[in-house]
This record gives structure tokens, C-alpha cells and sequence, in this order.
């Protein structure tokens, strides 16, 4: 480029293109050194002894209580595994499994999900169901004003938040309201189950529909009122190994904590009903 | 690009604002603009390569994205034209007055700039919310704001005043005061000088901070997500519309977040175009 760089200050020009050099050197390293951290511990990692290394868990975010406090039990059960715990929506996590993120277990809030990683073979084994959640109504501390059932929601002086129907907390909505008939003109449809709680938490809304774990997580803002029509729709925790695990007997030893009478209990405690 | 380097290293002398000399930019400084380029542009492209484009037409005329896109477009002309009454007259206030606590007051005002927008929407939660500082006093009007069009103007205008009050505070500093003195012992009173003198020569200044309000307020989403909650045709924005169909259509997802981006870029260039000056200039 500055091949016809004046003799004068040719020194000072090779100092700086040496500069530039080592600046773009050090940006094509650092991306590159990230594309590798992307695919890194499927082959890296060679520690093959049971119990111990890393244990990567996803898990739905709904689940954050009950596993950080299972995965607790575990590490202290298996001295030298660190269980690593990543929560968010089961759609993104599904997304990240399947564009090469290295995870060992993988709990999904719904069997959808669970099937997008399944179906390619990504997960070792069939999934198994270790734990339910169904809606609960959740109005403000006191419950103002007065509601009993669904069917009181179909007033519209009450404001209503619930779930929109592209995510599962809708459509479990959807599906329970047309087990009682009932039409809810929502005054908002939030694209996540949190969003509608911190709406009645936060006094906007008079009402909304979540999960029962949710309410139980929000106990003291918020009351939950039980509804004849939520067994409609039931909510299914699907939990498998994944075949690509680098440390399938951590994993396997996991999975058998979370579905066995521990797990189960802790399930209890956090408000999940378990199969 | 070579025969600029013929300049000699050691210039110092400042071309003055009236000759328009054009400063030899150092060789250097190209490749990395083209880094800083690239790294703008490089995720757009690949937006665009995701596009489902057999499809597009179809997921950008559906009922719920047009009413997104006429949602977003109307909030923002709104939230610009609030930003407009409301920001004139605190840049001035900035600009053309000292007063005790002035530095600290010009910090908090472009607070929302800094501020992530989630913060933001909770702030606005707590004072306009039914249980907020003021929600008392709107309920005795007879106004609810939850859940409504204005609540979506409102987070939009608090996130996006700071960049007219900004962009045009600068603009009046830059353009000076000798030609408002003059004015003004012509016999102008302050008003007079304000409609004739100021707001025509920082005219540039106040279109490219409005400019970057509407764009501010097209993109707008946490705040909107906290505060107004997400309605179709009522609060839902074509931010949040994206943020819904991601869960379900990724495709609808990326052919919207195209529309998007095209809107912003249009609005930008042409009113850029027209007033024919760079974005947050001031005067020449």
C-alpha cells in the first residue's frame, strides 16, 4: 500500500506497519482462539475417570432453584465434579446444543424442545419426565379483587397479563382457557412467563397465569390461586444425557440424582408435581 | 492514496474553519476504519444472508408485523415530536445559562443515554406505574397509563431525549452568540431572537438530533418491555414483535429484523440527504 514511501522516514513507517502487523495479528488470534473455544472440549478434555472434571447442565430457566440446590448435593456427593449450570429458555438452549455448545445434561421445561435435540441424535438414550408444572392463577398479595376462577378473569375491568401463544406459557394458556370456555381479554401477552409475574408483582396487572413454580418463587408479593381447569395442560420436564458428553458417568450419576427420591423431594419443595 | 504523503510529517498549522482544507488523513488510519467498517456491517450481512427471501413478502405483510411496523412508526414520530418540545428548550437551558449544579443537572438529564434500557423502563414503572410515585395523581384524571400506546411513548421518549438534547446543545455552542447579541441590541426581544436568529442557524444540529431520537425510538425495546408491557397493535413494536417470533419462526424473525434495519436507514439518509450535513454536526 505505502510502497512508495519516501526514503526520510522509512524507519518510522516499518515501526508503524510493524504495529499494525502485531494489531491484526492479535485480532485474527483472539477470533480465532474463540471459534476453537466454541468446539474445544468435545475432543479436549481427556479426563475419562468417573467423578470428576466438569459437568456442563442446561437447564430451563424455571428450574433454577431446584438445580442449583441439587447440583450443590451432587458436587458434595462427588468430590472433584464441578457442575456448571446454564439457564435460559429451553428454545435457545436447544439452539445452542445443536450449534455444537458443549453440554453434558440437558433439561427441557417441555418435550418440543427436548425432541429438536433428539431428533439429530444428540441425546443418549430416551429423554425421561422428571417432573410437571401446570398454571396457577397469580394476583397481587391480598388478592383485591377477589378472584376465584378463570371465568372471573373474563372481566375486563380486571387487567390481565398473560403469556403470548408463540411461547409455551401461552399456549398452555390457550389451552386451558378453552377447557373453561373462557375468553381473557388481556390487557398484555408477554413472551415470557417472567415478564407476566413481575407485571402483577410490580401492581400493573390484576391478574396473570403462570406456573406454580413461579408463584412459589415470588411467595409474600403475590397469592396463587388454584383453577378446576389447569390439569388441561400439563407441563412435561423431559431430562437426557447427551451423546456428545464428555463426561458421561458424571452425567448418567446427574440425571439419576435429579429423577431419583432426592430429586423428587427437592422438586416437591420448589412446587413441581413429579410423575 | 500516495500522493498524500508528500505532506511533510510536521504540520501543525490549524486550517481555520473558513478554508476548506482537507487534512491529509494518516495511511494508517484507513484499515482500521475498514476493521471498524466490517465489524458493522459483517452481522448485517449476515442477517441478510439468513433471510428466507421465497418467504419474505409473506412474513413481512403479515397481520401482526404490519401492525407492529405502523405501531413503531407512529410511537416514534410521537416520542420524536415530545422530544422536540421537551429538548429545545433544555438545551438551551444547558447551553445559554450558568447556573449552580448545572454540570451535575446536564449528567443526570443524559442519564438514559448510559442507563440500560431494562433500568430504564423500571424507573419509569416507579413513577408512572398505578403503584408509582405520580400513578396516584394520573388515576384521579381518570388516566391509565399501563398497558397503553402512551406508555410505549413515553419509554421511547425517555431513552431518545438525550440525543437532541445533546446533538443540539452542541450546535448552540458551536454557532455562538454574536449573532443573537446583535439581534438583540437591534431591539429583538429574546423571543424574536429565538424564532429568528437561534432555532434557523442550529436548524442542521436539531434535525440530526431528531433524526437519531426517531432512530433511537424505532429500536426501542427493554424499557418498552418492562414498562408498557406487549399488546399486538397496542404496545407491541416491531422490536418486541421480533422478540416474540423468535421463539417460534426464526425466519419471520430475521425477514422483520430486515424491515427494521431498512426503515432506520432510510429515515436516516434521506433527512441526512436533505439537510445536507453530517449526523450530530453542528454549524459549519
Amino acid at each position: 500500500m505505502a510502497h512508495s514511501a519516501p526514503p526520510r522516514s522509512a524507519t518510522k513507517r516499518t515501526a508503524r506497519r510493524r504495529l499494525l502487523a502485531v494489531l491484526l495479528g492479535g485480532v485474527l488470534l483472539a477470533t480465532t482462539a474463540c471459534s476453537a473455544g466454541g468446539q474445544g472440549p468435545q475432543q479436549a478434555s481427556g479426563s475419562g475417570s468417573p467423578g470428576s472434571g466438569e459437568l456442563n447442565v442446561f437447564a430451563a430457566a424455571s428450574l433454577n432453584g431446584v438445580l442449583t440446590d441439587l447440583a450443590a448435593e451432587f458436587e458434595d456427593d462427588h468430590p472433584g465434579v464441578t457442575v456448571r449450570l446454564n439457564f435460559a429458555g429451553s428454545s435457545d438452549l436447544a439452539t445452542q446444543i445443536l450449534s455444537g455448545a458443549p453440554a453434558d445434561v440437558f433439561a427441557s421445561a417441555n418435550p418440543e424442545n427436548m425432541d429438536k435435540v433428539t431428533a439429530p441424535g444428540l441425546a443418549a438414550g430416551d429423554p425421561v419426565t422428571f417432573a410437571t408444572n401446570e398454571l396457577q392463577i397469580v394476583v397481587p398479595d391480598g388478592n383485591p379483587h377477589g378472584i376465584t376462577s378463570l371465568a372471573d378473569l373474563a372481566d375486563q375491568r380486571i387487567k390481565t397479563v398473560i403469556c403470548a401463544p408463540q411461547v409455551p406459557c401461552g399456549a398452555a394458556t390457550q389451552k386451558v382457557s378453552q377447557e373453561a370456555g373462557v375468553e381473557i381479554p388481556a390487557v398484555s401477552e408477554e413472551s415470557s412467563v417472567t415478564d407476566v409475574l413481575g407485571k402483577v408483582v410490580s401492581g400493573e396487572a390484576d391478574a396473570g397465569l403462570v406456573y406454580v413454580t413461579d408463584v412459589k418463587n415470588a411467595q409474600g408479593q403475590v397469592e396463587g390461586i388454584d383453577f378446576a381447569e389447569a390439569g388441561a395442560a400439563v407441563n412435561d420436564y423431559p431430562i437426557a444425557r447427551l451423546a456428545e458428553s464428555t463426561n458421561p458417568d458424571a452425567a448418567e450419576a446427574f440425571v439419576a440424582l435429579v429423577t431419583g427420591p432426592d430429586g423428587r423431594k427437592a422438586l416437591a419443595d420448589y412446587g413441581f408435581g413429579t410423575p | 492514496m500516495d500522493t498524500t504523503t508528500a505532506a511533510p510529517d510536521t504540520v501543525t498549522t490549524v486550517p481555520d474553519a473558513t478554508t476548506a482544507v482537507r487534512a491529509p488523513v494518516p495511511y494508517w488510519i484507513y484499515p482500521l476504519a475498514a476493521a471498524g467498517a466490517i465489524f458493522v456491517l459483517l452481522p448485517l450481512a449476515g442477517m441478510a444472508a439468513r433471510v428466507n427471501w421465497q418467504e419474505f413478502p409473506q412474513l413481512v405483510t403479515s397481520e401482526a408485523s404490519l401492525a407492529a411496523l405502523g405501531l413503531s412508526l407512529r410511537t416514534a414520530t410521537a416520542s420524536t415530536a415530545l422530544c422536540i418540545v421537551l429538548g429545545i428548550p433544555m438545551a438551551l437551558v444547558l447551553a445559554r445559562s450558568s447556573f449552580p449544579g448545572q454540570q451535575v443537572l446536564r449528567s443526570l438529564v443524559l442519564l438514559p443515554l448510559v442507563l440500560p434500557p431494562v433500568v430504564g423502563g423500571l424507573a419509569l414503572l416507579y413513577t408512572f406505574g398505578r403503584r408509582g410515585l405520580l400513578g396516584g395523581t394520573f388515576e384521579a384524571f381518570g388516566l391509565e397509563i399501563a398497558f397503553s400506546t402512551t406508555a410505549v411513548v413515553l419509554a421511547q421518549t425517555f431513552v431518545a431525549l438525550p440525543f437532541l438534547v445533546l446533538s443540539l446543545e452542541g450546535a448552540l455552542r458551536t454557532a455562538g452568540t454574536r449573532y443573537e447579541a446583535a439581534a438583540a441590541t437591534l431591539g429583538a426581544g429574546p423571543s424574536r431572537v429565538l424564532r429568528t436568529v437561534t432555532l434557523p442557524l442550529v436548524l442542521p444540529g436539531l434535525v440530526s438530533g431528531a433524526v437519531l431520537s426517531f432512530a433511537r425510538c424505532l429500536g426501542e425495546f427493554g424499557a418498552t418491555l418492562t414498562f408498557a408491557g406487549s399488546l399486538q397493535g397496542v404496545t407491541r413494536t416491531l422490536p418486541l414483535e421480533i422478540y416474540l417470533q423468535r421463539e417460534t419462526d426464526a425466519d419471520a424473525a430475521v425477514a422483520l429484523s430486515l424491515v427494521l434495519v431498512v426503515v432506520a436507514v432510510v429515515v436516516v439518509t434521506l433527512v441526512h440527504r436533505r439537510s445536507g450535513l453530517p449526523l450530530a454536526a453542528g454549524i459549519r
